[in-house]
């Protein structure tokens, strides 16, 4: 089994790095864009034999407690 | 009187306040392995400057599960005094010891430069022989260190005169071209709400010699090493 957590951070946070990344995607002529924003993305595997909710309460747990900072970073998880 | 300085894998400004400790504090110190427990015989602990688990992650967010920092806690909630320089201010925000976070830099540079302070309260152990509206020149030397927090957090921080440190020009004015990192509100070092732990981003250690170029950082010391006599 699979987790997948995708950490953004919150609304109104400046992210100078999706900014600069914003600027030199128009500078290869997408002029369409009107916002990147970068975020981090973790694939956690597990153990044979450990069940989904266990699994996502594992996922939730290092995503809540170490992947983001609460103060400006969102988290989501995701089972597969 | 014993200052301790935290050691983790990547620290490097440690030796600095070790140094500044010793020499120009004229005080005991000693260094505290991250994976060390027991701060019994420490009453000011320094968390340096450096690149703590190389900033994997964010910068801090490691640190913050090594097994000092829980003893940290404790230690700061007795009253004990902590200074987070740097890397340390950022390990302090991850741990929830300050609020607030430290986000990389407006302008996306690493940036290694003197700076000018301004000194925004007394009321601290670590200002307490600085008048508000010092100025204080020293280096900041970051990628991460532009200060974040919500509305709620920054108007308490003002209200509570938790703001210690912000960025200035040379007469004291805090304006935003002096602003080198994007910090909310110019801020460059906050307290908790009692009084004892700081974390600032610009660092005094290496401002404590004028053959580095000023020697303003020594104040600060100087003003922990009085609250620790006083409580004494």
């Amino acid at each position: 089994m699979k987790a997948k957590v995708y950490v953004t951070l919150k609304k109104g946070v400046l992210d100078p790095q999706g900014k600069a990344i914003h600027h030199s995607a128009e500078l290869i002529g997408l002029s369409q864009l009107a916002d990147i924003r970068q975020g981090k993305y973790f694939e956690i595997s597990f153990s044979n034999g450990i069940g989904e909710a266990e699994a996502r309460e594992a996922a939730e747990t290092i995503g809540r407690d170490m992947l983001a900072n609460p103060v400006i970073e969102d988290y989501r998880v995701e089972i597969e | 009187m014993k200052f301790g300085v935290v050691v983790f894998p990547g620290s490097n400004c440690d030796h600095d306040a070790y140094h500044v400790v010793s020499k120009s504090v004229g005080q005991p110190v000693d260094f505290i392995w991250h994976k060390e427990t027991d701060l019994s015989s420490f009453d000011a602990v320094i968390v340096p400057g450096g690149f703590s688990y190389g900033d994997y992650l964010r910068a801090g967010a490691l640190a913050r599960f090594s097994p000092v920092m829980a003893s940290l806690k404790d230690f700061a909630a007795k009253g004990k005094f902590v200074l987070g320089i740097c890397n340390g201010f950022q390990i302090l925000c991850e741990a929830g010891l300050l609020p607030g976070a430290l986000r990389r830099n407006a302008g996306l540079h690493f940036i290694c430069k003197h700076v000018n302070l301004r000194v925004e309260t007394s009321n601290s152990p670590f200002t307490s022989g600085l008048e508000p509206g010092t100025v204080l020149s020293m280096p900041i030397a970051h990628a991460e260190g532009n200060f974040t927090c919500d509305d709620a957090t920054y108007s308490s921080l003002e209200e509570n005169g938790q703001i210690i440190f912000r960025y200035s020009d040379e007469h004291g004015n805090v304006v935003e071209t002096a602003n080198p990192n994007g910090s909310r509100g110019n801020i460059a070092g906050i307290s908790n709400l009692d009084r004892n732990v700081l974390g600032m981003m610009p660092h005094p250690e290496r401002a404590c010699d004028d053959l580095l170029g000023s020697s303003d950082g020594c104040d600060i010391f100087r003003s922990l090493t009085q609250a620790i006599e006083k409580v004494q």
